[in-house]
C-alpha cells in the first residue's frame, strides 16, 4: 500500500503517501470520491484519529460505515443517517402490524376448525401476547422530511458480511 | 457583543461566544457532553459549516441528528449509527419472511375450505336442477350421455350412496 502511487487521501491532501499511511489500505487511488466525501463530513484528521484508535482488523468496517454515514449526510443534510433509521423503523412497525393481523386471521381459522370446547377461564393478568413480537426499541422520534434516500436505504447492503452480533 | 454565558462549543474551544454564535442555540452550556461528541466526530468547523448550510428553521433538528450520530459513533467506534440501520434491515427481512409464511398458511386453509365445500355446492346445484322438472337426475340414467361433463361422476356417486350426506336422497 502507498508505494509509488499515492492513495486517494494523500492525493486530495496533496502530501506524500508514506509506506505506513493509515488511509492507504482503505482509500485506494482509483476511488477518489470515497475519501472526498468522508473528508467533507468528518475531516481527514478526525478520520485518522478514529482509525488509529481501532485495532487493524476493525478498520475496514469502520471506514465502510463512515463512508455510509457521510453519503447519508450529503444526501440528506438535515437528517443524515437518522432519516434512514426513522424510515426503517416505520417499515418495521407496519410489517409487525400486518403480521399481527395475519396471525389473528390464522387464529380465527384454527378456532373455526376446532371442535366446540368450553371457554377457558381467562386470566386477566395474563399479559402474554403471542400475536405481537417484542416491541421494537424506539431509537428516535424524528420524522424525515426527505424522501430521496428512502428507497436506497431499504435494500442497500452495507457490508459484505454479517456485522451484527 | 457576546453571550454573558458562553455556549458549550465556545467554552470547549476556549473562545469568546459572540451574540450571533452559530452553535450557541444548539449547544447550551448545561450539556457539554453533547458538543464534546460532535466536536470529536465531526469537528467544530465542519459542524458550523453543516449548520450554516441549513435554513434556520431546520438547524435545531439538524443539530440533534448530528448529535445522535456523533454519540452513536462514540459509543460504537466501528459501526456508529449504521449498526442500528443494519439491525432494522434484518428485522424487516425477518418480518417479511414471517408475513409471507403466515399469508401462505391462510391461503392454504382457505383453499382447503373451498375444496371441502366444492362437492357440496355441486350436489346442491344438481339437486336444484333435478327439482326443476326432472323425475330423476339425468346422470342416474346410464343410457344418457353425461349432461354435466364438468362434474366428477365418481364423487357424486359416492355421495349419492352415502346415507349420512346431509340428508340428500335421490
Amino acid at each position: 500500500m502507498g508505494g509509488n502511487s499515492p492513495c486517494a487521501s494523500c492525493k486530495l491532501l496533496r502530501r506524500r503517501c508514506a509506506k505506513d499511511c493509515i488511509f492507504a489500505p482503505y482509500f485506494p487511488s482509483d476511488d477518489p470520491h470515497k475519501f472526498a466525501i468522508v473528508h467533507k463530513v468528518f475531516g481527514a484528521s478526525n478520520v485518522s484519529k478514529m482509525l488509529q484508535e481501532l485495532p487493524v482488523h476493525q478498520r475496514a468496517d469502520a471506514v465502510s460505515s463512515l463512508v455510509y454515514e457521510a453519503n447519508a449526510r450529503v444526501r440528506d443534510p438535515v437528517y443524515g443517517c437518522v432519516g434512514a433509521i426513522s424510515y426503517l423503523q416505520n417499515q418495521v412497525s407496519q410489517l409487525q402490524m400486518q403480521l399481527a393481523v395475519a396471525q389473528a386471521e390464522i387464529l380465527c381459522i384454527q378456532m373455526q376448525q376446532e371442535p366446540v370446547m368450553p371457554t377457558p377461564q381467562m386470566d386477566p393478568d395474563d399479559k402474554s401476547s403471542y400475536l405481537f413480537n417484542d416491541s421494537l426499541p424506539q431509537y428516535l422520534n424524528f420524522s424525515s422530511s426527505s424522501n430521496v434516500i428512502h428507497d436506497s436505504f431499504k435494500r442497500e447492503s452495507i457490508f459484505g458480511h454479517d456485522m451484527v452480533s | 457583543m457576546s453571550h454573558s454565558t458562553r455556549c458549550a462549543a465556545c467554552k470547549s474551544l476556549k473562545r469568546r461566544c459572540p451574540k450571533d454564535c452559530v452553535l450557541a442555540p444548539y449547544f447550551p452550556p448545561n450539556n457539554p457532553q453533547r458538543f464534546a461528541c460532535v466536536h470529536k466526530i465531526f469537528g467544530a468547523s465542519n459542524t458550523t459549516k453543516m449548520l450554516e448550510q441549513l435554513p434556520l428553521h431546520l438547524r435545531a433538528v439538524g443539530a440533534d441528528c448530528m448529535s445522535f450520530e456523533a454519540s452513536s459513533r462514540v459509543e460504537d467506534p466501528v459501526y456508529g449509527s449504521v449498526r442500528i440501520i443494519s439491525q432494522l434491515q434484518e428485522q424487516i427481512i425477518e418480518a417479511q419472511s414471517e408475513l409471507v409464511k403466515t399469508k401462505g398458511e391462510i391461503d392454504f386453509h382457505n383453499a382447503q375450505q373451498q375444496l371441502q365445500q366444492q362437492p357440496m355446492q355441486q350436489l346442491q346445484m344438481i339437486h336444484a336442477i333435478a327439482q326443476e322438472g326432472e323425475d330423476q337426475p339425468l346422470w342416474l340414467s346410464s343410457s344418457q350421455q353425461d349432461p354435466f361433463p364438468n362434474v366428477n361422476q365418481q364423487l357424486l356417486e359416492d355421495y349419492n350412496y352415502s346415507n349420512t350426506f346431509c340428508g340428500f336422497e335421490f
